[in-house]
């Protein structure tokens, strides 16, 4: 039912022209249009290709469009794509361009996001985000990452210069949504072709944004300036965006509070005073991440674990209320499901997790391990391994008190990120912090990470969950699957899930435009304005 | 002397190359690389990437083709980490900033610090000694890391007088707090290592004798005893004059700079290999080389010493 209402709300949204977020009667617009934000560290790479992270991903949004845009609840609305026609068998999509220009004043044409598409997969382009359009299931991606095919083979086709079509090798409900990923953005051959690596230099750079490269100093700052030259640019307000580059949070803060920033993360635990002295500015909004303890059930993990009752009464033994109330303290929510709470269209099943009482809980958990062989008088050891950051630290030892009364010894192992990564994904580890983010809004995002063919680094398999995943690739109502993968998720307990990420941030009043439904939080800069003071 | 110069650049050669070896087989051993991420990327795209930047080559081709690169075209290769760019550009960008502020921080250093300390030494015990001691015990136990944030606390936010971060260099008001931060620990040091020198020097046989003579004190003390004192404080001063220009994680990470020192932080963390060697070989050609500059400033100040 879900299904069927996005869908024709997506329909109606296109139908119409796209809607800009304007000013409300009786706002006084500043006349300095100007946003400056914050960054915690230097944006990596500007090409979209290239692009990993998230904050070059807020950039790339502005410099770059794609064939669709998010409104601010994060609903699709058109971008470069004026309508689209899905097939009867939604294995063909086709898309209907508008006139866009880039930045030098060349027509934006299907031939672009050709360019770019086979671009990402192409293995001499070596992009760490190829995998994306895999996840897209666009014919002959898998092999042409693996170099079994040409880059040329790709499902993607130019009908004429403002048609574009693609073909996917499966049903994929979440197709549509994937489209304003950076990675889907179109590229300027001509440009590339020209200055190679360098292409992304400010002068150098041209995109089909609503906003072009002004300055960039690497680790220091990125400045962006509105681009005269876009489709839509009458209806945008701001006039430059400035990213600003402070490594440290509460250095930040103090720098937001001289009016230097418009928008910071608050640092962990400073919530709930900033949020009393400055209710205007403190907000946490819902963000597409899941906080969990990885339990390994692989051949090198440790006997225990590989016994249901015993991941449970760890889980059931979590405090989870203490930790979001207590440690956190930043309107985190917390974790009875993988999926993060605020996804569209997932529906949160009734677990003993969520309907039990933490006395009950910590009751029942004794009661599983002691089933399970282990208690006070033969304590289970084991080792609890985590990345170098001060509130996995905190939550590492809260969890470590929360498991001591069971019988049940922890070590803890703090490691660098990159050891901890590696030894995620070598199985080597007996329970280990981990968390997700959501690339698109919907369950599945999160659920394909259990997958038995999954990131899965705690390699639990089950087939049941399997089948549910694949069928829910081609399913006209996915909530029942979803649901269903979760109590499977809440039965086998392959990891004890902890927390759902807030966005916890200060955020100026004079700034508008800012989503704050959007639990991707994605934001464009095109979107904003500043009120006068 | 310059045979004695020839010698140690000659030296120096072996000694780099030593270096990159050794830090080259270092990083290789730590676990995870450069594409080790949080989100496991496919098999196929990890070769892809390895197959690009030369890391499916064994170790030693590795090694042999990163050097050929450098010595035939001064080319330290590519960032891992920051595709766009290739680690020449990175330390071109970053390296001019932390040379401006740690020149300008060591200058202060210096002069504040041995003046210090040549005043604490002079009034021994009295008012004037006990102040300069007390600054500079002061300065030495607050961290940098503690200061930073305090600086940019009373001088961004109380005062509105300085930008909080970020660097500029048209403009100085960028650099202060940089400068101060930076060099308040080493001026410490410095007015610590002069003044103790300096009450040695003054109670030697040649200060009594000149004084005896009935030469004026600011001409004892300048020309006679400030000379043989700043010895000690030289063969300190080669490094930290090393280690202040090449930057400081503390002082890049609270101000925001763009400096090398981070860099060189961060690219041992991402394991970026390639900018990890280019700013390590930076730092060990800079240290080889002050500390030959050191070595004939020794024999300039003292003629007892002969190469």
């Amino acid at each position: 039912m879900m299904k069927l209402f996005t869908t024709t709300a997506l329909l109606a949204a296109l139908a119409m022209p796209a809607l800009a977020v304007q000013p409300a009667e009786g706002e006084k617009l500043a006349q300095n249009q100007t946003y400056t934000y914050w960054l915690l560290d230097a944006i990596k790479s500007l090409d979209p290709a290239k692009n990993t992270d998230v904050e070059g991903s807020d950039v790339l949004r502005s410099l770059f469009e794609g064939l669709m845009n998010e409104d601010a609840k994060g609903a699709m609305i058109p971008g470069v794509a004026e309508s689209f026609e899905e097939s009867d068998d939604k294995l063909t999509y086709t898309f209907r361009l508008r006139d866009a220009k880039w930045s030098n004043g060349d027509p934006v044409t299907a031939g672009d996001f050709v360019y770019a598409w086979r671009r990402v997969v192409d293995p001499e382009t070596a992009s760490e985000y190829a995998w994306f359009m895999e996840l897209m299931n666009i014919v002959n991606a898998t092999e042409i990452v693996k170099g079994e095919k040409s880059p040329e083979e790709l499902g993607v086709k130019a009908i004429d210069d403002k048609t574009l079509e693609v073909t996917l090798t499966t049903p994929t409900p979440y197709f549509i949504k994937t489209l304003s990923h950076a990675t889907t953005y179109p590229v300027p051959q001509k440009v590339i072709e020209a200055e190679g690596d360098n292409w992304t230099q400010p002068g150098k750079l041209v995109g089909n944004g609503a906003f072009v490269l002004e300055s960039h100093n690497l680790g220091v700052d990125i400045t962006l300036k509105k681009n005269p030259d876009y489709w839509d640019a009458e209806n945008v307000l701001m006039e430059t965006v400035k990213g600003v580059t402070v490594n440290d949070n509460n250095v930040a803060l103090t720098r937001y509070q001289a009016g230097e920033l418009d928008r910071v993360q608050i640092p962990a635990g400073q919530y709930p005073r900033l949020k009393q002295e400055y209710p205007d500015q403190a907000t946490s909004i819902p963000y597409a991440c899941s906080y969990a303890y990885i339990y390994n059930v692989s051949e090198k993990g440790p006997e225990a674990l590989k016994d249901v009752r015993v991941r449970r009464a760890l889980s059931l033994a979590i405090n989870r209320d203490i930790i979001v109330d207590n440690v956190l303290q930043g309107g985190q929510r917390p974790a009875t499901t993988w999926t993060h709470w605020a996804i569209e269209g997932f529906e949160q099943p009734e677990t003993e997790l969520a309907t039990l009482s933490q006395q009950e809980k910590t009751a029942k958990a004794k009661e599983l391990l002691a089933e399970a062989g282990y208690g006070p008088d033969n304590p289970l050891n084991l080792t609890l391994q985590y990345n170098t950051d001060e509130s996995h630290k905190k939550l590492a030892i809260a969890v470590q008190q929360f498991w001591k009364p069971l019988g049940v010894n922890v070590t803890l192992n703090n490691v660098e990120w990159k050891v901890h990564t590696d030894r995620l994904q070598n199985q080597d580890f007996d329970v280990a912090r981990y968390a997700w983010c959501g690339d698109y809004n919907e369950a599945s995002t999160f659920l394909d990470w259990f997958r038995t063919d999954g990131y899965n680094s705690g390699k639990w398999s089950n087939a049941e969950y399997d089948k549910l995943m694949a069928d829910s690739k081609t399913a006209e109502d996915t909530t029942p699957l979803y649901k269903r993968a979760e109590e499977i998720l809440a039965e086998e307990v392959p990891a004890a899930f902890v927390y759902h990420y807030a966005k916890v941030d200060m955020i100026s009043p004079r700034i508008k435009g800012l989503p704050t439904e959007n639990v991707l939080n994605t934001w464009y800069a095109k979107d904003l304005y500043r009120l006068a003071d | 002397m310059f045979a004695y110069i020839m010698r140690r650049l000659a030296v120096a050669i072996p000694t780099l190359l030593l270096l990159i070896v050794f830090s080259f087989v270092l990083m290789h051993m730590a676990p995870g690389g450069p594409f080790t991420q949080e989100r496991a990327l496919p098999p196929q795209v990890i070769a892809n990437l390895n197959a690009k930047y030369g890391l499916d080559q064994p170790l030693w081709r590795q090694i042999a083709s990163y050097l050929w690169g450098i010595v035939a075209n001064f080319d330290f290769g590519p960032s891992f980490v920051y595709p766009d760019r290739t680690v020449n550009q990175l330390i071109a960008a970053g390296f001019p900033v932390t040379l401006t502020y740690g020149t300008l921080s060591f200058i202060a250093a210096v002069v504040v610090g041995v003046g210090l300390g040549v005043v604490a030494a002079i009034w021994h015990n009295g008012f004037l000694d006990y102040l300069a001691v007390g600054i500079s015990i002061g300065a030495q136990v607050l961290p940098n890391f503690v200061m930073a944030p305090i600086l940019v606390l009373v001088f961004t936010l109380w005062y509105r007088m300085l930008p909080g971060g970020g660097w500029s260099f048209e403009d100085p008001s960028y650099w202060i707090m940089p400068v101060i931060a930076l060099g308040t620990s080493y001026m410490a040091s410095i007015a610590r290592i002069t003044r103790s020198s300096m009450l040695e020097v003054l109670g030697s046989n040649h200060i009594r004798t000149a004084r005896a003579k009935g030469m004026p004190e600011h001409r004892v003390i300048l020309r006679h005893a400030l000379k043989p004192a700043l010895l000690p404080v030289i063969s300190y001063l080669g490094p930290v004059f090393v280690s202040m220009i090449t930057g400081s994680v503390v002082i890049d990470v609270y101000f925001s700079t763009g400096g090398i020192g981070k860099a060189f932080v961060d690219s041992a963390l991402n394991r970026d290999y390639a900018v990890m060697m280019g700013v390590t070989i930076l730092v060990g050609a800079l240290t080889i080389l002050f500390n030959l500059v050191v070595d004939i400033l020794y024999a300039w100040i003292d003629p007892k010493i002969r190469y």
